[in-house]
Parts: structure tokens; C-alpha cells; sequence
């Protein structure tokens, strides 16, 4: 008994929230890499790409629940979201177009890429605030609880409780689905499989007929599907700020590096250590030891590896080591 | 060249003259508060708490026989101390006022202090920066507040636990100069009446996420979480967190937290919170209300009412020096605020200066029943609360 109620403490503030945090990152890096398999940069603007789309989606929500069409007990915003997808989809195919094009055909450095697409991250950044504005926007409707707190407590009889978020269980079901999807298409398909050969050797896939026009707007494409999803997963979870989307590039692009930038593997993989790194290194562990230790080796002290203010130091900490030990990232990425 | 040389000469004179008036007759008053910023919700009431108090001066028009009283505003922005202290400077050297009202935050206010005020010898009021690391700043004795230190919340809030029987609590606040210092004073006046603060950790406002946060209060345990922060930012973070996790159900709010919207935002799950704000039941602040009402702008405000008090004592403590020049003043703002003298309230400023010239002492009670203490600083009248049915209802003052 006194294990279990350790285990439902620990489960309830560090599995749950880290597993719904780190599939939110997780899908992140997954936009992150293909840029960078693909077109070859990383790209700065993501974090707002996905501030864009989730803000097109919240303005889509609004009207679909002012005209009485809602989800019942799911969040309307995933009515919206194909909306939201297909505004941001235009979005960067337009700023490609715009933009990336010039410097892909001059055959620009990868690091002059990066560069422009930080400029396209500052027009991006105002153009969501000019959009919505800067407030924070709660957009997540429907019931708020897959399981409370109270219920858990009342099924079990057990002293900690358990909750689970309706908006914590849909992050996880819609990023599998996503992830099963992303892979098939990668894996099955004529055009993912264009987009790996491209990813792999530029040379020999244009040798071998495939259109890189093709794969630049099929890539974009995706990529703006997987930055909208994971920014309303995000933003559904807790709340929309335009601000807050700029400061998750930092762990978005440690999850990637981590995991090997470029593999999609990797970069989920990389999204769940982040998560889980960022959440247990600062987390006191008096209660959860307190429950399964003998009364007497009970600890006295928090407990605790590092005080919570150096929680942004941790997603640093990590990407330094790996960085040092294994720089193409834990699963074999492109080397950076 | 004639013409460059005269135009030289034109502007010399001008500025000549201007800084001679400045000397004598009409009266500037700077009003320094953060119009955009964290606290830009509030510094609109804050500054026509202000105005009107210059206004009734001038409506009665005795004030040093017969100065006008003009308001000058500036943007202290709440948090960037070189936008802040530029600001003031400009205020001092370019409009060229007499003292200044503000600033709001405790930050930007330290910072015009030791960068403007001081050198240049100038007076400053403050309705709202309530750090106690002010008390004991150098200030030449030109630094005042109406507001008090949070040295003096921090026992109030240990009072209202202790009378609610509460002996252990976890401790969150908003990492800047406000959260930490309420955090600290509150600590040790908690713990030296025998109190236990499990944990005390700093959150960062602007987050999406406090879900690690809220993980290690839940850890470390105590009765009530202390949350001092901001209704629209990571205060209101953390408390959506812990209610959905179960991690406490209970709150107590300091003044940075105690408002309607953080009320609405959250719902059901806050009431029977509770917590305190500066406020005091005397019949200056009714007044104020009253009069606010008529004005046009909302008297309930944070910090409107120390807006009020602040530019009053600015203008009589000229009034009881007979002279708008700050080196002259300073030492007066204490003896209008404090006994022995007659009680002046919201509405009076008028009579206040009418006994001012008379030779007689006043004690300036205002909109938030002021009494300066120590370096001159407000003593501190806290209004209790409690959050019943979704409304902020008073307990009681302290």
C-alpha cells in the first residue's frame, strides 16, 4: 500500500506531466529534423510557425463555438486544426517561396539559412501578435478530466491521488497517431521515399529523376502539419501565449540535437529525455521516499538534485554532454 | 552667422528664464509610473489618483500664494531600470519638475532613486514599491512611500495564519526584486513564530508550463501554498496546476495576487483561499471612493488611493516649507504626514494648506489613513480576505 501510494505521487506529478510535455516536444523535433534532413538548416522560425497555427486554429475554435459546433466532451480546436494546418501550410510554402527559395538556388551555406530563417522568426513573431495579441488565451473546452483527483482516490481507496487531463490524454493518442503516420508516409510511400533518397544524397536522387521542387513543398507541408499540431497540443494543455511558443525552440532544438538531428527516431526519443530530464532532476524526492523506505531511514532534508531554478540550465546540460561523448546525437543523426 | 548667434542667444535667455521660474512661483510634479509594462492595468487609475489630488490643489488655488500645480507623466515601464531612470532624468533635467511621484515597481523605483534622484536632489514619493530593501537604501532623505515595506506583510500574513491555526506551509514566488523580498520577510517572520516553511522556490513569470514547479511544492508538502505572484502570470500558473494535480487546494494571496480576474479565471476551486492586500477601514478611504467615483476612473484600484497620498504630500509638505524646492521640503513630508496637528482627509487639501499658512500643524491621514514610519515609510493597514462563492470578501483589517 505504501508503494503504490508513492507510485500514484510519482506518476501524478512526474510521469503524467512529463509524458504529455515530452510528446508535445517530441513532435516539435520532429519538425525541427526534417527541416534539417531535408532542406538543410535548422530552422529558428519553427517555434513561431507554431505560435501561427495555433493561433489561426484558436480564431477557428471561436467561430466553430460561436455557431454551436463543438466536440462534446473533446476540445472543438481539433475540428479546427486541419483549418489551422492548411492557413500555416500556406503560411510557409509562401514564406519558401519567398524567402528560402533565393538562397536555395544561389546554393547558399547552411549557415546563412539559419541566419534568414531568424529573420523570418522575428516577421513571424509579429505577425502572430498583430494576429491575436499577447494575452493569454485559454482555448481547451469540453471536460477538463479524463479522472480527477477525488474519483481516483474514491475507485482506490489509496491516500495520493491521480489526475489525468482529457487534454493530457489526447496529446498522447494524437501524437501516435502522428508518429505512426509521419513513419508510414516515410517509409511506404513514393514521395517519403523520394524524401529520404533526397535526405540522403542530393546528387543521386536528382540523378535518378526525383523532383526537388516536389519534395522542398511536400516537406514544408509536413513540417507545417507537425508545428500546428504540437502547437495546439501545447497550447491546449496549458495555455496560449505568443511568448511562450518563442521560449520552447530552446528545448525543441535540444530534443533534436539530442537524439540526432535528422533522424526522426531520434527526435522523439530526444523529446521524452528532455521532458523527463527537465521535470526529475529538480524534483524533491522526500514524499516519494518517505512512502517507500522504512519509517526510520525516512529523509528529513527535500531531497532534491537541483533547486528548480536551474531547470533551464538542464536541457543545456544535456545537449553538452551528448554533444561531447556522441556529437551525431544518441541515435545515428547527421553530425552538426 | 548673425542669425545662428541669435538664435543662440534667444535660447540662452529662454532657458535663463525657465530656470528661474522653476526656482519660484508655478509647481511640476512628475508623475513616473509604468503606463505600459506588467502593471499597465493598473497605473491608469494609480495616475488619476494623482491628478485629482493636483486638481483640487489648483481648484483652490492657495497653494504657495497662488502656484499652479501641472502633472508631467513618464514611463517608468515596471522593469527596465535604464528606460526608467532615462525617463526621470528627462523629468528632472528637461521638464525640469519639483519632485516626483513614483516610482511603481521596486526595481525601476531603487534605480531612478540612486541614478536620478539623489544626484540631483530631488524628492520622490512612491504609491507602490513595497521591497524592503528601500527601508534601508540611501536617500539623502529624499525618498518616501505610502506604500508599506512587505517586511510589514510578511508579519501580517504570518498573523492571519497563525490565527487560522496553520503551522506549515509551502512557499512560491515570482523571481524579481517584489516576489523575493516578500518571500524572504515572510519567511522569517513565519518561522519566528514558530512556523515551518517547507520549501521556498522561485518561479519564472511568461511560462506555459509549471508542472515541475508544482511538482516539487507537492513534494516538500505543507497545509496552504503561499504564492506570491501575479494574477495574470505564473501565479495563476502554478494555482491552475495544483488544483488540477491535487497538490494543495487551499491558497494564500499577498497583494500581487488579490484580484477579481484571478477569481474568474480559476472558479470554484479557489474559494476558501485567502490572503491580504494593503487596505484600511478608515473614513479617508470611503471618501477617496466617493470622490473617485465622481472623477470618472475606479477608486478601488490598487494603489490608486497611495497615488492620491503621495502627490497630497508632495504638495503640502511644499506648503509647510514654503518653498517647491526639494532640499527645502524634504525634511517636512514626515511632520505633515504624522501627529500632533489636525486630521486632514481626502478633499481637504485645501483646509490643509489654508492651516499650513496659518502656522499650524496637520496630520495627513488621506485615502490610506497614512503614517509614516522609520526612514518614512507607511506603517501599513492591511485589509483581510477570503474567497467565498466566487467574490473577495473582506474578513477583516490588521
Amino acid at each position: 500500500m505504501e508503494f503504490l501510494n508513492g507510485l500514484v505521487f510519482l506518476t501524478n506529478f512526474v510521469i503524467v506531466p512529463a509524458l504529455a510535455y515530452g510528446a508535445q516536444l517530441a513532435i516539435g523535433a520532429l519538425g525541427v529534423t526534417l527541416v534539417y534532413a531535408i532542406l538543410r538548416f535548422s530552422n529558428f522560425a519553427h517555434g513561431d510557425t507554431m505560435a501561427f497555427g495555433t493561433a489561426v486554429t484558436i480564431k477557428v475554435t471561436a467561430v466553430l463555438v460561436g455557431i454551436g459546433v463543438t466536440l462534446g466532451p473533446l476540445p472543438t480546436a481539433l475540428l479546427a486544426l486541419p483549418v489551422g494546418i492548411a492557413a500555416t501550410g500556406l503560411l510557409v510554402l509562401g514564406t519558401d517561396w519567398l524567402v528560402y527559395k533565393f538562397y536555395r538556388v544561389q546554393k547558399a551555406k547552411p549557415v546563412i539559412l539559419v541566419i534568414v530563417s531568424l529573420g523570418v522568426m522575428f516577421v513571424l513573431n509579429g505577425l502572430t501578435r498583430v494576429f491575436i495579441g499577447v494575452r493569454d488565451i485559454q482555448f481547451a473546452d469540453g471536460a477538463r478530466f479524463v479522472i480527477t483527483v477525488q474519483q481516483f482516490k474514491a475507485a482506490t481507496g489509496l491516500d495520493e491521488g491521480l489526475a489525468i487531463r482529457t487534454t493530457q490524454a489526447i496529446t498522447m493518442v494524437t501524437a501516435a497517431i502522428t508518429v505512426a503516420a509521419l513513419f508510414w508516409f516515410l517509409n511506404k510511400t513514393r514521395t517519403g521515399k523520394s524524401m529520404r533518397a533526397f535526405s540522403d544524397n542530393e546528387d543521386l536522387a536528382l540523378l535518378s529523376g526525383i523532383d526537388p521542387d516536389r519534395v522542398v513543398r511536400v516537406t514544408w507541408l509536413i513540417v507545417a502539419a507537425l508545428a500546428t499540431i504540437a502547437g495546439v497540443l501545447y497550447g491546449l494543455d496549458k495555455s496560449f501565449k505568443a511568448f511562450t511558443y518563442f521560449q520552447l525552440l530552446l528545448p525543441i532544438f535540444a530534443a533534436a540535437i539530442v537524439g540526432g538531428i535528422g533522424n526522426p527516431v531520434g527526435a522523439i526519443a530526444g523529446g521524452f529525455l528532455i521532458a523527463f530530464a527537465e521535470v526529475t532532476v529538480t524534483y524533491p524526492l522526500k514524499k516519494v521516499l518517505t512512502y517507500w523506505l522504512p519509517e526510520s531511514m525516512a529523509p528529513e532534508g527535500l531531497v532534491q538534485l537541483l533547486s528548480g531554478d536551474y531547470k533551464f540550465a538542464v536541457s543545456f546540460m544535456i545537449l553538452l554532454i551528448v554533444l561531447l561523448f556522441k556529437p551525431t546525437g544518441l541515435f545515428k543523426g547527421q553530425s552538426i | 552667422m548673425n542669425k545662428l548667434l541669435l538664435a543662440t542667444a534667444a535660447t540662452a535667455l529662454m532657458t535663463g528664464a525657465a530656470f528661474a521660474e522653476s526656482h519660484t512661483g508655478d509647481v511640476k510634479i512628475g508623475i513616473e509610473l509604468g503606463f505600459t509594462g506588467p502593471l499597465e492595468s493598473i497605473t491608469p487609475a494609480m495616475g488619476a489618483g494623482a491628478d485629482m489630488a493636483i486638481a483640487e490643489v489648483n481648484a483652490a488655488g492657495t497653494l504657495l500664494d497662488g502656484a499652479t500645480v501641472t502633472a508631467i507623466r513618464a514611463d517608468s515601464t515596471c522593469i527596465d531600470a535604464g528606460a526608467a531612470s532615462a525617463a526621470a532624468e528627462g523629468l528632472v533635467t528637461g521638464d525640469m519638475v519639483n519632485a516626483i511621484m513614483g516610482a511603481d515597481c521596486s526595481g525601476v523605483t531603487g534605480a531612478i532613486l540612486q541614478n536620478v534622484a539623489r544626484p540631483n536632489g530631488i524628492v520622490m514619493i512612491s504609491p507602490s514599491a513595497t521591497s524592503p530593501a528601500l527601508s534601508t537604501a540611501e536617500d539623502d532623505g529624499l525618498f518616501f512611500r505610502t506604500a508599506p515595506s512587505d517586511a510589514r506583510q510578511g508579519v501580517v500574513m504570518t498573523e492571519v495564519l497563525m490565527d487560522r491555526d496553520i503551522k506549515t506551509v509551502a512557499l512560491t514566488y515570482t523571481n524579481n526584486d517584489y516576489g523575493k523580498g516578500l518571500a524572504d520577510a515572510f519567511q522569517a517572520a513565519f518561522e519566528a513564530a514558530g512556523g515551518t516553511v517547507t520549501i521556498s522556490a522561485a518561479h519564472e513569470d511568461g511560462k506555459g508550463d509549471y508542472s515541475s514547479e508544482v511538482a516539487a511544492l507537492a513534494a516538500a508538502g505543507g497545509d496552504v501554498l503561499v504564492v506570491a505572484g501575479y494574477t495574470d502570470q505564473g501565479g495563476k500558473g502554478i494555482i491552475q496546476n495544483s488544483l488540477d494535480t491535487g497538490a494543495f487546494d487551499t491558497f494564500v494571496l499577498p497583494d500581487g495576487m488579490v484580484g477579481q480576474q484571478l477569481v474568474d479565471d480559476i472558479g470554484e476551486g479557489l474559494n476558501g483561499s485567502f490572503g491580504q492586500f494593503p487596505g484600511t477601514d478608515s473614513q479617508g478611504a470611503e471618501l477617496f471612493q466617493a470622490m473617485a467615483t465622481e472623477a470618472g476612473f475606479d477608486g478601488t484600484g490598487a494603489f490608486a488611493p497611495e497615488s492620491y497620498d503621495a502627490a497630497a504630500l508632495i504638495m503640502l509638505a511644499m506648503e509647510a516649507a514654503g518653498s517647491n524646492q526639494s532640499a527645502d521640503f524634504k525634511g517636512k513630508v514626515m511632520d505633515v504626514a504624522n501627529a500632533p496637528g489636525t486630521e486632514i482627509f481626502p478633499g481637504e487639501l485645501a483646509k490643509g494648506i489654508e492651516l499650513l499658512k496659518a502656522g499650524e500643524d496637520i496630520d495627513y491621514v488621506g485615502a490610506t489613513a497614512v503614517e509614516l514610519i522609520g526612514e518614512g515609510e507607511s506603517a501599513g493597514n492591511y485589509r483581510e480576505i477570503e474567497i467565498k462563492d466566487g467574490k473577495i470578501e473582506t474578513v477583516k483589517f490588521r
